[in-house]
């Protein structure tokens, strides 16, 4: 077997195909995505891989499969296991034939996520176990067991990587041929398959039952591990962790080797005798995670029911932060304290210059920033409202666009559109959503329906750019590929929007400023559910080697730089210039220049 | 072998290439190594970094002032990382600044010197202009393989010329593998100077 130097997400795939999994499924999102491309660029013959068009779609898609005895996957970040917990609750229910595995990477920070929720949290409600890798090469060994586990006790089973874990790189070891996993095929018997209230009732209690002893298999199975046990260590002290915390307690560990660590990688149904065993003689613990004090929590339920002499200490006590990341300074300086030692400060930066903010921005030539300019110009001085939504485009809230009033979750943007118009109809200008083509598929197509059908006055506008930027350029129903390779036909979103209703449905090419702006003009006028579909591919797509450059004509006016903020237009010795490296020739402050003294 | 290397930048300047490259050649030297990049929305112009970490390693980063090599590709972003380097260690920086697009809205005469200054009262410095250096290649999209070659010619990466080289040859199309060479030859001699 040869080795691989692949990213965590890398590492779930490559253990996924040595699992023999016959049906990959999930929607992108970070820090996800890898995990589905990473299979599509290795041996996978007579695999089902696809992105779905949302992550209800690919966990409906991936169970049906797994009813059949196959081994499914589906990946997705954690807000989209909210999207896609309706089948997920009713399937932990249900169960399944072959190993079903759903990988929810949760984002601790948040680095890239709307929230801090936590994956562990999900599993003890749905009642299913969950697995929590401390490392790439952790992941690649866990996706293997957590199959096995599923199949064995015949329920789907959480897998949850952190964002750390899933941009680790490591080396992982990838077989050269892909051998898919063998399956019956399904077997009818709607009194297992269909889920009534009496089936609910019979498999909760059958899930009760059930999940102790998962917590007693977990407890035996190698899987929960103790470093450092045996040498002279404090024996009145542990430091239990999961997750990336455990990486970092160890490191930190390693030279400070006072204590054992422990580490939690199965957390529901909690390894309840493992963690006794480990309590035994214990006085005080020190518990580092991230997200939420899960596993503190059940060391002290389980301090509590065996009264147990043990002081807890984590984030309930506010030795670990309830929010953010934790990193190693932040994970050494807790166990310092813990240890009573003093270790070295890192430099600091008191004395340094200051340091540039660099929030992210819109690429130059990016055409969203073109399509916010149009609607800010049209609607100039009327009072409008601009509901944003999840993608590159949520960076149109950035000064000097400054058009995002507000942003919620995927597909939010046309409903609440909606809601602004329902409490202000006599505005003078116009509810406008902007969304994504991605995001238009996943979860705008329903939001406009409602438009339509309870006759909101909006003005939808479908950023379409050809991918899903955001996540890293995936393909989507309107691009026209797939991952089996295939090309298909494009899902119109303008013959959606005509089916649904919508009667204005107008496609305008955002670079070109002044058909733009007449355009959202001529929409504002009407009444109803109006959309404008502002077409043009994202730069990373399609490469342009067009330049603009700007001639004697400038008058240093600034202008270009003041309304439309594009990285590449910058002042170098209190000149105007533009930078030709990251110029793309959009020609869209050529529009905006007074003069005409920016050429393409 | 243990190093540990930090490479930094702005979200665009193709800091990641430098990182896989330089993971490639240590694990053809024998190494096990283990990396971390910024992946996300911080891609788009904001700050990102890469941790390298060649030797046995448990945290995925690197621990604040640990960093034997800092290989800046911006100087504010060198000044931000700094606190990881270790007491002794190196600090490699290209001296162009990138202004972010608040700095076109609302000027603060931010230029990169004041950070190089800053960076040499403070540590070993090697400070290098990758435009000027790129310049007779009449592009600057070589100043990554420059940049490669400034920290193997430094002696601070602990890798061969030769192996860096033939992971560079890799990964660059066939047509500009010459060039690269080249580049690559410019950044070891900026190393001496
Ligand atoms: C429920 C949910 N799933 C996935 C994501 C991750 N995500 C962020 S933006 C985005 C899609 C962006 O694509 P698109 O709407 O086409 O906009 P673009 O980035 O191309 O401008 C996705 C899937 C998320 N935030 N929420
Ligand atoms: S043409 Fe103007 S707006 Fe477009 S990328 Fe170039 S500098 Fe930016
Ligand atoms: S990646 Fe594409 S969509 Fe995202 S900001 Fe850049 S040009 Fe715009």
């Amino acid at each position: 077997m040869k080795n691989e130097y692949v990213m965590g997400n890398g590492a779930i795939a490559l253990g996924a195909l040595k699992a023999g999994v016959n049906l990959v499924a999930g929607y992108p999102g970070t820090p996800s995505s890898e995990i589905i491309e990473t299979i599509s660029k290795y041996p996978h013959e007579g695999l089902h891989l696809e992105w779905s068009v949302n992550e209800k779609a690919a966990m409906e898609v991936a169970a049906s499969a797994a009813y059949a005895g196959a081994r499914t996957m589906v990946t997705m970040k954690q807000v989209g296991l909210n999207v896609a917990s309706d089948p997920l609750m009713s399937l932990a229910y249900v169960g399944v034939k072959g190993g079903m595995v759903i990988v929810s990477a949760d984002d601790p920070g948040p680095i890239s996520s709307q929230t801090e929720q936590d994956t562990r949290r999900f599993a003890e409600f749905a009642r299913i176990p969950v697995f929590d890798p401390t490392s790439p090469e952790e992941a690649y060994e866990m996706i293997q067991e957590a199959f096995a586990y599923s199949e064995k006790y015949h329920t789907p089973v959480l897998f949850r990587p952190t964002t750390r874990i899933c941009h680790a790189y490591a080396n992982i070891p990838m077989q050269e041929a892909y051998q898919p996993h063998a399956y019956e095929g399904f077997v009818k018997d709607s009194k297992k398959w269909v889920i009534f209230p009496r089936l609910a009732f019979a498999n909760h209690a059958m899930m009760e039952k059930r999940n102790p002893e998962i917590g007693a298999d977990f407890s035996a199975s190698g899987l929960n591990t103790v470093w450092n046990k045996d040498s002279s260590v404090s024996v009145e002290k542990a430091v239990f962790a999961g997750g990336v915390s455990y990486a970092y307690a160890k490191e930190f560990l390693q030279e400070y080797p006072q204590v054992k660590l422990v580490k939690i990688a199965t957390p529901y149904p909690f390894p309840e005798q493992f963690a006794e065993k480990e309590l035994e003689g214990v006085k005080e613990v020190l518990v580092l995670e991230e997200l939420s004090p899960y596993i503190e929590e059940n060391l002290l339920k389980l301090a509590g029911r065996k009264h147990l002499p043990v002081e807890v200490y984590g984030k309930l006590t506010g030795h670990v932060a309830a929010a953010g990341e934790n990193s190693y300074e932040t994970v050494s300086a807790v166990l310092a304290d813990f240890l009573q030692l003093t270790i070295p400060a890192p430099r600091g930066l008191s004395d340094a210059p200051n340091l540039p903010v660099r929030p992210p921005v819109l690429c130059a030539g990016c055409p969203h920033r073109a399509s916010f300019y149009a609607v800010k110009q049209a609607m100039k001085g009327k009072k409008s409202y601009f509901c944003g939504d999840i993608g590159c485009y949520t960076l149109g809230n950035a000064m000097p666009l400054d058009m995002c009033d507000t942003c919620l979750c995927m597909g939010a943007g046309v409903t609440m559109a909606q809601g602004f118009h329902w409490v202000d109809e006599e505005m003078e200008g116009a509810a406008f959503a902007f969304i994504g083509d991605s995001t238009f598929f996943a979860s705008g197509m329903t939001g406009v329906v409602n438009a339509v059908y309870n006759e909101a006055n909006v003005v939808i506008c479908i950023l379409d750019n050809s991918t899903t930027a955001m996540t890293g350029h995936q393909p989507h129903p309107g691009t026209g590929r797939n991952m089996m390779g295939d090309i298909v036909e494009k899902v119109s979103i303008e013959n959606v929007l005509r089916g649904i209703g919508v009667k204005y449905v107008k496609t305008v090419n955002p670079l070109d400023l002044e058909e733009a702006v007449a355009v959202v003009k001529e929409a504002t006028g009407e009444k109803g559910v109006k959309a404008i579909i502002f077409k043009s591919p994202c730069i990373a797509i399609v490469k342009s080697d067009k330049k603009a450059v700007i001639s004697e004509k400038c008058i240093q006016c600034g202008k270009c730089i003041r309304e439309i903020g594009c990285p590449a237009i910058v002042k170098t010795d209190g000149k105007v210039t533009i930078d030709q490296n990251l110029c793309t020739g959009c020609n869209l402050c050529a529009q905006v220049c007074p003069v005409s003294a920016i050429q393409v | 072998m243990k190093k540990d290397i930090l490479i930094c930048g702005v979200g665009g300047q193709g800091t990641v290439l430098a990182s896989k490259i330089i993971a490639a050649a240590a694990m053809e030297a024998g190494n096990n190594v283990h990396s971390a990049e910024t992946i996300g929305m911080a891609q788009r112009g904001g700050s990102v970094t890469s941790h390298v970490r060649i030797g046995e390693a448990s945290s995925p980063l690197i621990p604040k002032g640990k960093c034997d090599l800092l290989l800046a590709f911006e100087p504010s972003e060198a000044v931000r990382n700094l606190p990881y380097l270790k007491e002794n260690g190196l600090v490699i920086v290209n001296s162009v600044p990138v202004k972010p697009t608040t700095e076109s809205l609302q000027e603060t005469g931010y230029d990169g010197t004041e950070m190089i200054a800053y960076l040499k009262k403070q540590c070993k410095t090697i400070a290098v202009n990758a435009d000027e250096l790129c310049e007779r290649f009449g592009s600057s999209k070589y100043f990554n393989v420059i940049l490669l070659g400034v920290a193997t010619g430094s002696g601070e990466l602990g890798l061969s010329k030769e192996l860096v080289l033939a992971e560079i040859e890799k990964r660059v199309p066939a047509k500009f593998v010459e060039t690269n060479k080249e580049a690559f030859q410019v950044g070891l001699q900026a190393a001496c100077l």
